[in-house]
């Protein structure tokens, strides 16, 4: 029975609220187009979820760290792409070609900014502490969340700040069977592919990806090995950062609002998302991602969006009682 | 001086009475000085006012002091039980079950004017039980789940029931139950009793000083119960847990009921606490527990140093006061004459928070006052760093 519970218990769970709703739908509707819909803005909301998602997954993996501040850093990503591109000029009277070129260059600079200050983080709060009990690396992660938030509070103030709407994310672009599909929804999508496949490759087949899952295994026979442990790790974290730069650019094209606030939420939510898929594997933060942004919309849709945050923590402590490995995740010490 | 000569300046003082009821020598003269305070200050100072905060912050911070510093479980949902004591009182001592009893409201033990309002209105000491059981029910039931769960995964399953716990604060006044709402949500339930003790009249905010004095015998009481917790076969069994988890398993510790037994000790100390504040802030707001707040109170426990009763208390006192005394009324005003009068500093004070617990654990991870044992656990660990090989040494 605890076999069963451990092996489906999740995917049971999770298979619990589309079931319901979709036979909801049947009933009153005749069709399930209300359910597509909210899974197809699951899905595209879930992608930015899943870049996020990829950064803790990725510092879990090699240094055990659960990095508070990363959800944070996604924000700072968000508030750059938007400082940057009202700097270089972009508005909604540029042409086509100049926000498609411009937002390239925001996404550049809004990567790079999001990876030297995630680069900096560890190198001034979690190094000094390598050897340290966990408690303190991760308490120092919660004090830069906070520092971060009040970076953004002081950049654009305290209330959720709009910002304009670039790529007319609500316009939709095609409709199959009823299922409209936004360009905000096809950017995300679109934008998240490349970037997933392009870490993934970098890590199962580079020199570095090879170092890096090296030291995840075993940081001290890594160092015998000639590997320099501290710059791997410093990579790992530049590339967290770099995913979740791309992330705060899709969030302010995708939501257009931009808030200082946003950070903690969906850092929370990328999380759950990480400990969903098995945390420590890349595969798995993609799909908790996208699972947890079809629940998310799910929940907006027809429970309410301010219940949204108690049913992803529902989730996530229901995870941790059920598979606490997580679907792709293998037993580790700390789940076991 | 170096720590050892500190040591030995002091040796001659080190008697046989003062080494073996230190503690009890140093409880005592503190809180005799800190209960003649207030005939120093007017009724209503707005001195009291922040040491009765204070007071009830070291409380909670004692409680949080029990699950992270003892048993080493790290909790970021603490709020949740400031929550859930605020909340007894706001259920059991306002007019907010106003529909009770033909709307008479039930009354069990009060005096003054809640004797003739409607809703339940319990004595004061009464609600302190009920948030107490109340919240030692929550502490264990949230402990279950993260029982198989190790390290940083307890600290995200408490943080998670910290969330729901506010979100349901938040929404509790669209859900209906009974025909009552769960919660006044963000609007706040409001009056709440003032605290009515036997043998005296119920307190207002125009004396403070009676205010000051239930906390600091709460203080007392909390302190009492912390040292003799630490020093009991359950305080050795958390500390053995903390420091290794295997070891205390196989040496016969029973992982459940210790660890259980932490969560719920925790949570209760926040429960009161939660219950007193509600009371003194005559308000149970749905704003008031939000993640910052079990990171507020986290921070006390880390800058006192984890584990140290009384570095626990002198983190709270200082944090408390760092809060509503330093950043408003002093630093404020400052920023203002550099910044213009639009800048607020207090909107700033958890970035502040952070940098201090950013400083905190690169340069002093041990805290300001560390309990000893882990002093030396930090600093003579087997895989120390350079700089901590250095301090031994010298």
């Amino acid at each position: 029975m605890r076999e069963l519970l451990s092996k489906y218990g999740l995917i049971a769970l999770l298979l619990v609220m589309p079931v319901v709703f979709g036979i909801n739908d049947l009933v009153t509707e005749g069709n399930l187009t209300r359910l597509a819909n909210n899974l197809v803005a699951g899905l595209s909301n879930g992608s930015i979820w899943a870049l996020i998602a990829l950064g803790y997954t990725l510092v879990y993996g090699i240094i055990e760290l659960i990095n508070f501040a990363h959800g944070d850093l996604f924000m700072i990503g968000s508030f750059t792409s938007f400082a940057f591109w009202t700097a270089i000029g972009l508005g909604l009277t540029t042409g086509t070609a100049g926000v498609i070129f411009g937002l390239l260059a925001t996404l550049v600079v809004a990567m790079l900014a999001c990876a030297s200050i995630n680069v900096l983080i560890e190198r001034v709060g979690y190094r000094p502490l390598r050897n340290a009990p966990k408690l303190a690396p991760l308490i120092t992660a919660v004090g830069f969340s906070f520092i971060l938030q009040n970076v953004g509070l002081l950049w654009l103030g305290g209330s959720p700040h709009g910002v304009p709407d670039l790529i007319h994310s609500q316009k939709a672009v095609f409709e199959i069977f009823g299922v409209t599909v936004h360009r905000g929804d096809l950017l995300a999508v679109l934008a998240t592919i490349p970037l997933v496949l392009m870490l993934t490759t970098f890590v199962a087949q580079t020199r570095f990806g090879r170092a890096m899952r090296a030291t995840a295994q075993d940081p001290e026979a890594a160092r015998l090995m000639g590997i320099n442990v501290d710059t791997t790790i410093s990579l790992t974290f530049l590339l967290g950062g770099l995913m979740a730069g791309a992330a705060g650019l899709i969030y302010a094209l995708y939501q257009t609002t931009v808030w200082y606030f946003q950070g903690f939420t969906a850092g929370l939510i990328a999380f759950t998302a990480a400990v969903m898929g098995g945390i420590g594997n890349l595969w798995g933060a993609v799909l908790g991602g996208l699972i947890i942004g079809c629940i998310q919309q799910i929940t907006d849709n027809r429970i309410g969006a301010e219940w949204t945050p108690a049913i992803v923590f529902a989730y996530l402590v229901l995870i941790m009682v059920f598979r606490p490995r997580g679907l792709l995740g293998e037993e580790t010490r700390e789940a076991g | 001086m170096s720590r050892s000569g500190v040591r030995q300046a002091i040796a001659p003082l080190e008697t046989r009475v003062v080494r073996e009821h230190g503690n009890l020598i140093l409880a005592a003269v503190l809180l005799f000085a800190a209960a003649i305070l207030p005939f120093f200050y007017p009724q209503s100072s707005g001195f009291i006012d922040d040491c009765v905060t204070a007071l009830a912050y070291v409380v909670m911070a004692l409680g949080l002091n029990v699950v992270v510093g003892f048993a080493g479980l790290l909790d970021l949902g603490y709020v949740a039980f400031y929550a859930i004591g605020a909340y007894s009182i706001g259920w059991f001592g306002s007019s907010f079950f106003d529909k009770v009893n033909g709307a008479k409201g039930i009354h069990i033990g009060v005096s003054g004017v809640s004797a003739n309002l409607p809703g339940f209105h319990l004595n004061f000491l009464l609600i302190l039980v009920v948030a107490g059981i109340l919240c030692a029910a929550a502490g264990a039931l949230i402990g279950i789940p993260t029982l198989r769960l190790r390290g940083d995964y307890i600290a995200i399953v408490t943080l998670a029931f910290g969330e729901i716990i506010h979100v349901l604060a938040v929404n509790g006044d669209s859900l209906e139950i009974g025909g009552y709402h769960l919660t006044q949500g963000r609007q706040g339930i409001t009056p709440i009793d003032r605290v009515d003790l036997p043998f005296t009249e119920p307190f207002t905010s125009l004396n403070l000083r009676p205010w000051f004095w239930t906390a600091l015998a709460l203080v007392a009481v909390v302190l009492f119960v912390n040292f003799r917790l630490r020093d009991s076969r359950l305080g050795r069994a958390w500390i053995a847990l903390r420091e290794d988890e295997v070891a205390a398993a196989s040496m016969g510790v029973p992982l459940v009921r210790t660890k259980l037994l932490a969560y719920a000790t925790g949570a209760a100390f926040g429960g009161m606490s939660g219950a007193f504040l509600a009371s003194y802030q005559n308000t149970v707001n749905a704003d008031q527990f939000e993640f910052a707040f079990s990171i507020f109170v986290l921070a006390m426990v880390i800058l006192g140093g984890l584990g140290s009763i009384w570095g626990v208390v002198f983190g709270a006192i200082a944090l408390s006061f760092i809060n509503t005394n330093l950043i408003p009324d002093v630093l404020t005003p400052r920023a203002q004459d550099i910044f213009g009068q639009g800048f607020d500093l207090s909107e700033l004070s958890f970035g502040i928070f952070g940098f201090l617990l950013v400083i905190m654990m690169v340069l002093r991870p041990q805290g300001l006052l560390p309990e000893r044992r882990r002093e030396v656990e930090l600093t003579e660990g087997g895989v120390a760093s350079d700089e901590a090989l250095f301090e031994v040494q010298a």
